[in-house]
């Protein structure tokens, strides 16, 4: 029996760019497959919203390649891709002020749908799916943060996109938002769509993500699950700084001792 | 036509118009650099510094360049005035509204001259306005030598404010990082209306070398505008060097354009060099890459 | 849309009343004028409003279509009919043009005013340097009252043109606030790079809102010629005719469908009113649109409409 080998939805191959003197992104080659839920984390500065960019076309690589779907898109324009099947959500939260919640999503249903009607009614159905149903003829400008950041996932949503890229759909929410997100996520995912988020909560990367890739200094660091990574040397001097993994590791050791000596 | 003897008297001319172009200019510069904000009232302040230059020579019979130290502080008090009391105000963080504002502020100046005024083009009248100066083959004519001179001399003052003084350095740490700026104590909406100030001063002191060698009306000041909006974007906005560079420049192909072109036409050429910069390189010549 | 049609049904019958029951000749004119002033201001609000993008040199399109309209029928022969109908083409082409041009370079905010401006200085210097422009003098059409001819006794036919040009570009308008166009040119205006990230191509709906803005006033351009049977560089391609179809648009309220109509009256009424108190002084007209459109930006930046809603808004109880 003939296995296929899966391909991936999306494939960045020795992506580089740099601004200035400073590399942004150096050599980052990865491959997000399809129906995944994935994450890309790292610390601040690491260059995961340019490498987002590059994927999506709002910046051109100095060098190397991104394929979607099977096709060379490296520096294709963002709304091209957005019409093959690639959405991207934004860290800021960019909403149209001056329209309403049901007016934004449909510009995202709009992709696809080219009567006004259909549109709006379909903006109607994704509000409810990210609960953003009650809010639906409020302008975009009133909403709370929480209330953007959904608001932003729907737009983005409603362009029934194949793979979703969310750059920190979950910062600037407390707690319980954020306990209210992940299921959105999660069920976005579940229905299908490959979503590649990058994130600062790990909770959130360590319960929905099944796969994870560390950025720091513009390079790929590790890649693996959540719990092969956040144990990962490298990754943890890249968040706490050079000699960390070290001392975690001693402390690690002497709490066993402490314990060991308690016995 | 390319005969050196009738070249030559042009470049110099339009090298002359050109230095009081990039006074003009430099003022644009200094205002987009720090404040971000492209000064659509610019022509019409120049126009009313003409006319003060006239009035004060007609009514009171004061020479222009003995009017320096009158209409030069009159400008900057009325350029901090615009811009802290009625510019600032109407911005509400947008861009566009600054940009609808100094249209509307241009407008009302425009046009209250051409109420008080009339549409009459008046000139003044001194001893040394038929003067003219033998350099080589070319006669240029004294005030727009001296326009030329004093032009750099107030470009060079301009320049030694902003990168030896105090006031200077606020200008530019409020120009590179606004709320860093802030954080550091610094008054930030006063050093936006100085700044402002500072621009339509340069313009004041471009008025009293301006006058001698040409004419006011009300519409004088849109002729600058354009003119001034090209310098800057070719000399690269926010780029002092650039805009000197720019009004020589320009200042040249105007004389040599008109030259060879007709003066209507001649002015297109600087139009459609405006439109071309604008479109193909963006920074110009010296400006930093957006 | 339903009620936008019905708004403008409604108020296609007003002014059909007004003009049908008006005796005099003031009044006609009245209505003629603030409707001309309505069609420019409608225009710049298309691009302006709905786009987002400011052009400060409108004048370009209004002059163009003003010399098509002269000249097609001077020079060309032309049926005035067929003239107007050219002279909205060439200036929607214009309109095309240009945004190709700079929208391509990505031209916004200042630098797209600016360029706006630049290229109706052009135009003007042209039309003053070459000859079959007729100069600086510019061209004068000859009288010929006859409908054929599109010139009128009366300036109820005149009225009845323009309100033709009008109710079409309330209706454009109106497709514009319920169209997916329209969304995707309106979310371009509100925040480009997130309207491409969701699949709207910027400059295919700027191209497309330039191009119906410069047809229109084209057609106010044209309408002009008709009336006044002369233009003139300054008059067609000047800053007059920019700043007017401008503060128009904003004074009333931009991105609306009626802001552009009440700009025009509530400015048209207060010229008059001026005119009526201190003479008809040159260049207060335009004392009074600067001090106005700087007034408004300063403290109603969404213009006498703008109000309008605030006042519902606040009734209606914000949630």
């Amino acid at each position: 029996m003939t296995r296929q080998v899966p391909e991936p939805l999306l494939g960045l191959n020795g992506l580089s760019i740099a601004f200035g003197g400073l590399r942004a992104v150096q050599d980052v080659s990865l491959d997000v497959m399809p129906g995944t839920l994935t994450a890309l984390i790292g610390p601040n500065g690491a260059g995961k919203t340019t490498l987002f960019a590059l994927m999506s076309g709002f910046l051109q690589p100095d060098s190397g390649s991104v394929r979607f779907n099977g096709a060379d898109i490296t520096g294709r324009a963002p709304h091209l891709n957005a019409r093959a099947g690639m959405t991207r959500t934004f860290q800021i939260v960019q909403p149209f002020a001056a329209q309403t919640v049901r007016e934004n999503i449909a510009v995202g249903a709009h992709l696809h749908e080219p009567r006004r009607a259909s549109a709006l009614a379909a903006a109607e159905a994704v509000a409810q799916r990210v609960g953003l149903a009650p809010q639906l003829d409020k302008p975009a400008a009133d909403l709370t943060v929480a209330g953007r950041k959904r608001l932003e996932l729907a737009r983005a949503l409603a362009t029934k996109p194949k793979l979703l890229l969310l750059d920190e759909v979950l910062a600037g929410l407390n707690p319980q938002e954020i306990a209210e997100m992940i299921p959105v996520v999660r069920s976005i995912a579940d229905s299908g769509v490959t979503v590649l988020m990058i994130e600062h909560v790990m909770q959130a990367v360590m319960n929905l993500a099944s796969h994870v890739w560390v950025l720091a200094q513009g390079q790929l660091i590790a890649s693996g699950t959540p719990g092969e990574v956040t144990s990962d040397p490298q990754v943890i001097e890249a968040y706490l700084g050079p000699g960390a993994a070290a001392r975690l590791q001693g402390a690690h050791l002497q709490g066993a001792r402490l314990q060991g000596d308690g016995a | 036509m390319l005969e050196f003897g009738i070249l030559f008297p042009s470049v110099l001319n339009g090298l002359t118009t050109g230095a009081v172009y990039a006074l003009i200019a430099l003022g644009l510069t200094l205002i987009y650099g720090v404040l971000h904000i492209i000064n659509f009232a610019h022509g019409a302040s120049l126009m009313v510094a003409l006319y003060a230059v006239y009035l004060l020579k007609q009514h009171l019979g004061i020479d222009p360049y003995l009017a320096l130290p009158i209409v030069v502080p009159g400008m900057f008090a009325l350029g901090y005035g615009l811009q802290r009391y009625i510019i600032n105000r109407a911005s509400h963080g947008r861009d566009e509204n600054i940009l609808l504002v100094t249209l509307g502020i241009s407008i009302v100046l425009e046009n209250l001259a051409l109420m008080f005024f009339k549409s009459d083009t008046r000139s003044i009248e001194t001893p040394y306005t038929l003067t003219t100066v033998a350099i080589g083959p070319a006669m240029i004519s004294l005030p727009k030598l001296v326009a030329f001179a004093g032009a750099l001399v107030t470009s060079a003052l301009l320049l030694w404010v902003v990168t030896r003084t105090d006031l200077g350095r606020a200008i530019r740490a409020v120009a590179k990082e606004k709320h860093g700026a802030k954080l550091m104590g610094i008054d930030v909406d006063h050093v936006y209306a100085m700044c402002f100030g500072i621009g339509l001063a340069c313009l004041g002191a471009a008025a009293c070398f301006l006058l001698p060698a040409y004419y006011v009306n009300p519409q004088v000041g849109s002729g600058f505008v354009l003119v001034a909006f090209t310098i800057v974007v070719l000399g690269g906005m926010g780029s002092f060097v650039g805009a000197l560079v720019g009004g020589l420049l320009i200042g040249v192909v105007e004389s040599v354009g008109g030259l060879f072109l007709g003066e209507s036409l001649g002015q297109i050429g600087i139009f459609v060099i405006f439109i071309t910069v604008l479109l193909f390189r963006p920074q110009g010549l010296f400006g930093a890459k957006a | 849309m339903k009620r936008d049609l019905a708004a403008i049904v409604l108020f296609t019958a007003v002014v059909l009343g007004v003009t049908a029951t008006a005796d005099s000749g003031v009044v006609l004119t009245f209505v003629m004028m603030t409707l001309y002033a309505t069609l420019m201001a409608q225009a710049w609000n298309m691009l302006g409003g709905y786009g987002g993008q400011f052009s400060f040199g409108h004048a370009l399109f209004f002059g163009t279509g003003a010399y098509v309209q002269a000249m097609a029928q001077l020079n060309l022969g032309l049926n005035a009919w067929l003239a107007l109908a050219l002279a909205v083409v060439v200036a929607a082409g214009v309109g095309l043009f240009v945004g190709a041009l700079t929208f391509r370079y990505g031209l916004k905010g200042s630098y797209f005013a600016l360029v706006t401006l630049a290229f109706a200085e052009v135009f003007r210097i042209i039309a003053v340097s070459v000859g079959f422009t007729g100069g600086g003098v510019g061209l004068m059409l000859p009288l010929q009252e006859s409908f054929a001819n599109l010139q009128f006794s009366s300036r109820r036919g005149y009225i009845m043109l323009v309100l033709g040009f009008v109710v079409a570009a309330l209706g454009v308008t109106a497709w514009l606030r319920h169209s997916r166009f329209g969304a995707q040119l309106q979310a371009v205006r509100d925040n480009e790079d997130a309207a491409r990230a969701i699949g709207v191509d910027p400059w295919r709906v700027k191209l497309g809102a330039i191009t119906l803005s410069g047809g229109f006033m084209g057609a106010a351009g044209a309408f002009y010629v008709q009336v006044f049977q002369y233009i003139d560089p300054s008059i067609a391609f000047g800053p007059h005719t920019s700043v007017e179809a401008l503060v128009a648009a904003i004074v009333g309220g931009m991105g609306t469908l009626w802001g552009p109509v009440l700009g025009a009256l509530v400015l048209h009424l207060l010229a008059d009113l001026t005119r009526n108190l201190f003479g008809q002084l040159p260049g207060l007209n335009m004392v009074i649109y600067g001090t106005v459109l700087v007034v408004i930006v300063m403290f109603l930046p969404r213009g006498l409409s703008g109000v309008g809603r605030s006042v519902r808004d606040a009734w209606r109880g914000r949630k």
